[in-house]
């Protein structure tokens, strides 16, 4: 019986059979030990892969609660009650998922926020940001549609509000209305087909992105605090002299990054999972009920900013309009970027000021969207609004005429 | 933890709310030092919570149901034997893993008071549990209501009081003007409970409110202690390992 060459057992055993068949070496080469990333990462990196990790939280909580909630009209609401009270675990199971919502979108901020400080969205890395706008869209999507599950009074009236804006685009409009409800108003068939796309439509999608974007990372390399390429310092092996791999470097670094959010993530968790009616809302403890609207209608903090140039707007039409632009706006950001640099270490004094308006815009904008609507906050509202599109309406002019510093030829630990 | 984050939160609320102006007037009834009084439970008070289950089985249950728990979950989690949850507790025609619902129909509750009353499992979690508080303490006597009985905390109220028999009948001062404001309670005839007493029975039953609005707060929170522990060590030895292998990284 003469053993065909194919068989491997005796020369390398397992390991050796499973890579003739599965590149599993070559791709930790390529991917984890084999690539190079710069060794002066600072602390705003941990947010990328803490993201991937609140997604991978969101798959399995969410797994588990598909087992339970019931997607009806009638259904819903008392089911989610059933799985806070009678599934073993369920409690654990919700919190984690209502917990982990807000936590993506804190970590997705702050990720783009590292982007945006170290110029991470320039040349050659437009693809990679434009990949992870559309990650955020998605996020955007997905979040909002789990969020009308719970069938609350207010996941209710904020998808009437959200839905309600595709109703403003010209002769479509209501007709599109109706075909995301699929009734004259929210009603069964909505919470029955966000159901659909909240757990499989919208996930794979993310996922899909996740990959792209993170292909994208690989053939680029990433960026770093200095903003500049370490793939233009090579040493005598050809390899960059700042690089270092990832693995086990930067996974381990990392593990110490996740054994911190985590303490702030169970943190949230164990002791105030409704964040003081931030992360849980307390109208959404009363069933959807058509005819109580809740006294002030508000989306979820991470979605208020925007929420607030809507009501900036006299016009919903222009403030349906507005707020498209603020987010579509952000994709263009590679281009509107004309510094010599991209770090905001070697930028002048007006990136500095314009990114500390920006930020702060964006946070009054955040706070105002959650207040009520009254005179005084729509005119802060306007102001806070006009910083924000300043912020990227004037960059090609402030970038160009300030004066940098030169970046520096190696990476630096202090900028 | 809980508090201080909680503290915190309020903290940066007022200060955010302080900076940017005050923000409108709430819609609801006179204002006054009433708005300020707190509930101060605490669910894992075992016997406060036997107290509040025993006050809410036999002044509130007639038209109230909490209808997502069970007699016995509750029963397990307050530690009531047996022999009192049948004898004492369990409404007639209940068995002990029912929900506890009430036998007032809803459609004879909205005949006699306007509005069916509302199941109050999720109330403290929907309002607060100062709110139910405030609620429960600010029945007061007015003679242009329906039912002869007004409410600070909700105002027009359909509910009577029926918990007067326990704390008496009360007017309410306000002050003059176009926005009165609460100054003042004046018992016109004693209950049964002193204001002390009355106090006391009041946050016992917000407490069992607030058990039945999450049962699992209490366990949920000491649970998290070790959680957090755990992880300050998983973190501490992530962080040695990783200071280890970044020696030679100059």
């Amino acid at each position: 019986m003469a053993a065909s060459s194919d068989n491997a057992t005796d020369k390398g055993g397992f390991r050796v059979w499973l890579n003739k068949r599965l590149p599993v070496d070559e791709f930790v080469a390529s991917q984890l030990t084999g690539y190079l990333a710069p060794k002066n990462f600072n602390i705003w990196y941990f947010f990328g892969s803490l993201a991937l990790l609140v997604f991978v939280i969101q798959i399995l909580s969410g797994i588990f609660l598909t087992m339970h909630y019931k997607p009806s009209e009638l259904m819903a609401f008392d089911s989610v009650e059933y799985i806070m009270r009678e599934v073993e675990w369920g409690w654990l199971i919700r919190y984690m998922h209502s917990t982990g919502a807000s936590f993506f979108f804190i970590m997705v901020y702050l990720h783009m926020f590292r982007a945006m400080i170290y110029g991470s969205y320039r040349a050659p890395r437009e693809l990679l940001w434009i990949l992870g706008m559309l990650l955020y869209l998605a996020l955007m999507a997905e979040a909002f549609m789990g969020y009308v599950l719970p069938w609350g009074n207010m996941s209710y009236w904020g998808a009437q509000v959200i839905v309600n804006l595709f109703g403003t685009i010209p002769v479509v409009g209501p007709a599109i209305v109706e075909w995301i409800r699929g009734d004259y108003g929210i009603a069964d068939s909505t919470l029955n087909r966000f159901f659909a796309l909240h757990v499989i439509a919208v996930p794979f999608a993310i996922a899909f992105l996740i990959l792209m974007h993170l292909v994208a990372l690989r053939q680029t390399g990433s960026n770093n605090p200095d903003g500049i390429e370490i793939k233009a310092k090579l040493g005598p092996d050809g390899k960059p002299i700042d690089g270092i791999p990832f693995h086990p470097y930067y996974t381990i670094k990392d593990l110490v990054g996740v054994g911190v959010f985590l303490i702030f993530f169970c943190g949230v968790m164990f002791f105030v999972p409704t964040f003081g009616g931030l992360f849980l809302e307390k109208p959404n403890f009363e069933a959807a009920n058509a005819l109580s609207t809740p006294e002030h209608i508000a989306p979820v903090w991470y979605f208020t900013a925007f929420y607030a140039m809507l009501r900036a707007v006299p016009d919903q039409q222009m403030g349906a309009l507005l707020m498209l632009l603020a987010i579509v706006v952000l994709f263009f950001l590679p281009w509107l970027d004309r510094s010599p640099v991209k770090s905001i270490r070697y930028k002048g004094i007006l990136s500095k000021i314009a990114l500390t308006l920006f930020v702060i815009a964006f946070i009054a904008l955040s706070y105002l969207g959650l207040a009520p609507a009254s005179d005084l906050y729509v005119i802060l509202a306007r102001v806070f609004t006009a910083i924000y599109f300043a912020f990227f309406i004037l960059m090609p002019w402030y970038t160009r005429i300030e004066k940098t510093k030169p970046a520096p030829e190696r990476v630096t630990y202090h900028g | 933890m809980a508090k201080a984050m909680r503290h915190f939160i309020f903290t940066a609320a007022v200060a955010l709310t302080l900076a940017l102006g005050s923000s409108a007037e709430a819609a609801s009834g006179p204002g006054g030092a009433w708005t300020q009084w707190t509930a101060g439970n605490d669910v894992s008070n075992i016997a406060s919570l036997q107290r509040g289950a025993a006050n809410f089985m036999g002044h509130c249950a007639g038209c109230h149901s909490v209808k997502y728990l069970r007699y016995s979950r509750m029963s397990a989690d307050l530690k009531i034997p047996d022999e009192q949850l049948e004898s004492k507790l369990l409404l007639p025609g209940s068995k002990r893993n029912d929900y506890i619902t009430t036998a007032l129909a809803p459609a004879d509750g909205e005949a006699w008071f306007g509005k069916a009353p509302p199941d109050l499992s999720l109330i403290t979690r929907a309002k607060g549990t100062d709110y139910v508080y405030q609620f429960l303490k600010t029945f007061y006597a007015d003679p242009k209501s329906a039912n002869g009985t007004n409410n600070l905390a909700l105002p027009g109220t359909a509910m009577p009081h029926v918990l007067s028999s326990l704390q008496g009948v009360q007017a309410a001062k306000f002050s003059e003007g176009e926005h009165p404001h609460w100054e003042s309670f004046e018992l016109l005839e004693p209950g049964q409970l002193s204001p002390e007493a009355y106090d006391g029975f009041v946050r016992d039953t917000v407490n069992f409110l607030d058990y039945a609005g999450e049962p699992v707060k209490a366990q949920r929170q000491s649970l998290g202690i070790w959680v957090i522990l755990f992880l300050l060590v998983f973190t501490g030895f992530a962080y040695l390992l990783k200071k280890e292998y970044w020696k030679d990284v100059k």
